[in-house]
């Protein structure tokens, strides 16, 4: 199908080309620039290195704000074969990392690294590699990466992956066409480097082991072409061919088309013919890299334009600001209405939103045009004159691609092969209604990008959706089949244990009802709420009489246990009064026992519970009633009586407790921790004779708790106060656990143990009335639970 | 006699045609069944996918399978009009313009958590139809950008209110060339 080597060997040894569809002839202007040898800018205060200036995906940047770098120093590392990586043009210091106008026609900030240069131009070290022919590939290929070198023509394609590809190649073509009017920065370059592009040609046929190598060259740059045939004058393997001057000659496809006769595909690349192109500017800058171990850090860029004094070429650090090179070539806006500046030609380029953009790898050209050399918009309407499709090199029909474009026509366009335009702009430039419709083509190109990345995104969210749907289903079939599990088992393990349980429901029946009983023999059945609060206080008065009486130091345990029964009774007593009271019942039926977590206190008096008072006194005051762990304290002593010379220790230490108390209140999360165990120690070393642990394991008694509603109510044992114990770790302090009596070893508070002990008795009173008539409540609540169970039964 | 014969064939030849195609579409018709609604796809491919329930159905399927049994087509604002007027392609009616009860077609938005005052209350991971959403109880959120649909349904459930939507960047792969870059003029 396609030409084949020697067919086409045959033919430019007889010094015949092929031509390609189309073209132009627009004037080439090219003499303003191309007149002067290649000038060195100096270096620019600050310059900005665009991350990413090729086509693929940007390294990692390895350096940061404020560092030192030397000329030539890798400012981002590869990541990825696709990834380039930049360098410092010149030594300085990284200004910023910021996000910075870009080159690129929406001027949109890109990442940038700003390099603040210091005029030394301090080289890094280099590693050439001279006797490339004796290394592997692989370690070429590597040191092309390495200096960052991509395609240097206008795509930006990394060269590295270019340069290596998995097909045989029959032509390496070097591209020096430079086709696009004004543009001469190819042609200078070949004029006074041609040895060192030659040096990079043998080292991309050191690598590609290409069958031959062709160097296009536009007729219209004699100089270039001498210069190139000499410097490749003793490698037979290489030939200089004299292309016709037609724009677009210089497009990849079109030039392959002309030297070989053979078409790329659509969405193919040169590969698939058996054709690698490279730029010359690209073979210069691998010289560079293989044998002086230089980076890509500067390239030649054309200035000119009839609004520049001085057109030129010029030496352009890679980040130097469009400013400065307008700067050095005498920009004077001459023939301008406003300021417009293009980077690249005439035909592809694209007005710069900021003269501060910079030139990156791919920056050829910066041109400033009067407005007589580049026309307003005056866009007229298509006539259907054709002749937009005689000039397509590509041989599309550019008025139907307008026609769709502007449409939004989308997939009529792409049925038109819209993605084969090169945007080369034949067609707009001899469009006589002066229809730009390279840009409708590339509005249409990028609304299209757009759309499929949207589809690909929409189909990613539909399946993202699909698999949580899935997986919601699943979870939800899992939990029934896992509650239908639970259920079984439950049933089984009801039938089985049936008996036993319905043995405790009775116990507990007959305990509560015994309980009852003894309550309404104490007061027979006051309902009215005045008398609730009679009795209440009753209770109270008899709960102080009992607590004096312990007070003597002579509460045996009998005392006691007939103290603390008078006290159930009188609680019951009240409790029985209190179900009247519906809004405590409610509160309680609500499972509302915020309130009722803090103490409920019946007070006998002992050392202990006095010690306990101003702690929790002062807790009260700071009005921190509803936090969790507030002590629901049954301070009731019915192991051992505690001796009086305890009693100082005692109360010294409960203060400390309360300071620590609210330290933890503060700070919840501390306060299990902070209480038991110092205050064991402390015991241990205070007290050691008169204090022995009566409840040496206090933290069993904690999980049984969790269930208020099976609370000690029904336990006949009096000193179980009702309480409504949600959070077992405050049951800790519930414990009649006398290791929490003695807390610290501070003894020096004695001044602010004599204030408290005034308050005392006024504060307990108070808190015994309160914290009684919740019990009550609570109480109460429970007997009417139980009643409401009994009476069925 | 002959033309009775004749009939009679014709009659025969006519059955047996019947009989052998009838079991040959009999037979393609358990053997390519087609499973789901093809029209059902096709729309939910038109769909935008972003699964916010703007037009009251609980996400894009659903919503395609009620354009299928007859619902309106102009009830996806994140779609716009140009879902509309391909729905409106596919379904062989007249493009109207977009029901305002469901909402505004809006620039593209994503979710994003202002990570400081984030609780860890997992409330907005429950609410995300695409799973953009990660983090876990009592720590930090963040939603996957590239993920993010953009629907809205997180930003109510949060009871901090910590969740924004922010128009999506401008970037030069987003970018759509401008008509009036530069124009070209006959140089020659």
């Amino acid at each position: 199908m396609q030409n084949s080597f020697d067919d086409i060997m045959e033919k430019l040894d007889n010094h015949e080309l092929w031509d390609f569809p189309g073209g132009v002839f627009p004037a080439e202007r090219k003499t303003l620039s191309n007149q002067t040898p290649i000038e060195k800018l100096a270096i620019p205060a600050r310059l900005y290195v665009t991350v990413k200036q090729h086509i693929g995906v940007e390294g990692q940047i390895i350096v940061d704000v404020g560092q030192k770098v030397l000329k030539g120093q890798a400012l981002t590392k590869s990541m990825n074969p696709f990834a380039v990586p930049i360098h410092a043009p010149t030594s300085g210091e990284i200004a910023a990392i910021h996000k910075h106008v870009s080159a690129h026609p929406s001027g949109f900030p890109e990442l940038t690294i700003e390099i603040s240069t210091d005029q030394e131009e301090k080289w890094t070290k280099l590693y050439p590699l001279i006797d490339y022919q004796n290394q592997p590939k692989l370690q070429i290929l590597t040191a092309i990466c390495d200096a960052g070198i991509s395609g240097m023509g206008g795509a930006g394609f990394p060269t590295h992956i270019k340069s290596s590809p998995k097909k045989d190649i029959d032509f390496l073509i070097i591209n020096g066409i430079e086709c696009e009017p004004y543009i001469t920065s190819d042609d200078r370059l070949m004029r006074e480097h041609a040895w060192q592009i030659r040096q990079g040609i043998d080292i991309l046929c050191h690598l590609l082991k290409p069958k031959h190598v062709l160097i296009g060259i536009e007729n219209n740059k004699p100089e270039a072409i001498e210069a190139l045939q000499v410097a490749c004058r003793e490698n037979t393997n290489y030939r200089v061919c004299i292309i016709p001057t037609k724009y677009p000659a210089g497009g990849e496809k079109q030039l392959i088309q002309v030297l070989t006769n053979r078409e790329v595909p659509a969405q193919g690349l040169p590969v698939d013919v058996g054709v690698i192109m490279h730029n010359v500017g690209t073979c210069f800058a691998i010289a560079d890299a293989i044998f002086s171990g230089k980076p890509l850090i500067e390239r030649v860029v054309t200035v000119t334009g009839e609004a520049i004094e001085n057109p030129g070429n010029i030496w352009a650090l890679i980040g130097t600001p469009v400013s400065d090179l307008m700067a050095h070539c005498n920009y004077e806006q001459k023939g301008q209405k406003r300021p417009n500046i293009i980077m690249g030609g005439p035909m592809m380029g694209f007005s710069v939103t900021s003269d501060l953009v910079p030139v990156v790898k791919t920056t050829n050209c910066i041109l400033a045009p009067t407005d007589n050399e580049i026309a307003g918009n005056n866009e007229q309407p298509c006539i259907r004159c054709s002749a937009c499709a005689d000039v397509c090199p590509a041989s599309l029909l550019p008025q139907q691609l307008f026609w769709h474009s502007k449409a939004k026509e989308l997939d009529k366009a792409q049925d038109y092969n819209l993605f084969d335009c090169i945007e080369c702009g034949a067609c707009a430039y001899v469009c006589p209604s002066e229809i730009p419709l390279v840009h409708y083509y590339r509005i249409a190109k990028s609304e299209i990008r757009v759309e499929q990345e949207d589809k690909q995104k929409s189909d990613k969210a539909r399946d993202r959706f699909e698999k949580r749907e899935a997986r919601l289903i699943a979870e939800q079939q899992a939990r029934d089949e896992k509650h239908r599990l639970a259920a079984q088992a439950r049933k089984q393990a009801m039938a089985s244990n049936g008996n036993t349980a319905k043995d405790k429901i009775a116990a507990a029946l007959a305990r509560a009802k015994a309980k009852k009983q003894n309550a309404s023999t104490v007061h027979e059945k006051p309902i009215d709420p005045a008398a609730a609060v009679a009795l209440v206080e009753n209770s109270v008065q008899e709960v102080k009489t009992e607590g004096a009486d312990t007070s003597t130091k002579v509460a045996s345990s009998n005392q006691r246990v007939q103290a603390a029964i008078a006290r159930a009774k009188a609680k019951k007593a009240s409790a029985e009064v209190t179900i009247a009271q519906t809004e405590l019942k409610d509160k309680v039926d609500a499972g509302d026992v915020i309130e009722n977590k803090r103490e409920v206190k019946q007070q006998d008096n002992d050392i202990e519970s006095v010690s306990k008072q101003p702690s929790e006194a002062k807790m009260k005051e700071q009005g921190d009633v509803n936090h969790s762990h507030h002590t629901a304290d049954i301070s009731l002593q019915h192991q051992k009586p505690v001796k009086t010379d305890n009693k100082q220790l005692k109360i010294t230490a409960a203060l400390v407790r309360a300071k620590a108390k609210r330290e933890a209140q503060k700070n919840p999360s501390s306060y299990d921790a902070l209480n038991p165990e110092p205050e064991a120690n402390v015991n241990a070393q205070k007290n050691p004779s008169s204090y022995d642990a009566p409840n040496p394991e206090p933290e069993a008694n904690v999980d049984a708790q969790k269930n208020p509603s099976s609370y000690d109510a029904l336990n006949p044992e009096p000193e179980a106060n009702v309480d409504a114990q949600k959070n077992p770790s405050s049951y800790d302090a519930l414990n009649p656990e006398p290791e929490a009596n003695v807390n610290s070893p501070q003894t020096n508070i004695s001044e602010e143990l004599a204030k408290t002990e005034e308050q005392q008795s006024d504060i307990k009173r108070r808190r015994i009335t309160v914290a009684v008539a919740k019990a009550k409540a609570k109480k109460a609540a429970q007997i009417e639970a139980i009643s409401k169970e009994d009476k069925p039964s | 006699m002959t033309l009775g014969v004749a009939i009679l064939t014709a009659l025969l030849a006519i059955g047996l045609l019947a009989l052998i195609f009838g079991v040959v579409l009999g037979f393609a018709a358990v053997k390519f069944k087609v499973e789901s609604d093809p029209l059902v796809e096709q729309i939910d491919q038109i769909l935008p996918q972003t699964q916010c329930g703007q037009c009251g159905y609980p996400g894009c399927k659903p919503y395609a399978e009620a354009i299928a049994n007859g619902d309106e087509i102009n009830k996806c604002p994140p779609g716009g009009d140009i879902t509309i007027k391909k729905l409106a392609d596919l379904m062989g009616v007249e493009p109207t313009s977009l029901d305002a009860a469901h909402g505004q077609e809006d620039i593209k938005k994503i979710a994003y958590i202002r990570e400081d005052e984030c609780i860890g209350c997992t409330k907005c991971i429950q609410a995300c139809p695409v799973d953009a959403i990660l983090g876990a109880a009592k720590q930090m959120h963040t939603v996957i950008a590239d993920e993010c649909t953009g629907c809205d349904l997180c930003v109510d459930p949060c009871p901090v209110d910590c969740i924004d939507m922010l128009p999506v960047a401008n970037s030069t792969s987003s970018w759509r060339w401008d008509i009036d870059a530069i124009p070209i003029k006959q140089i020659g």
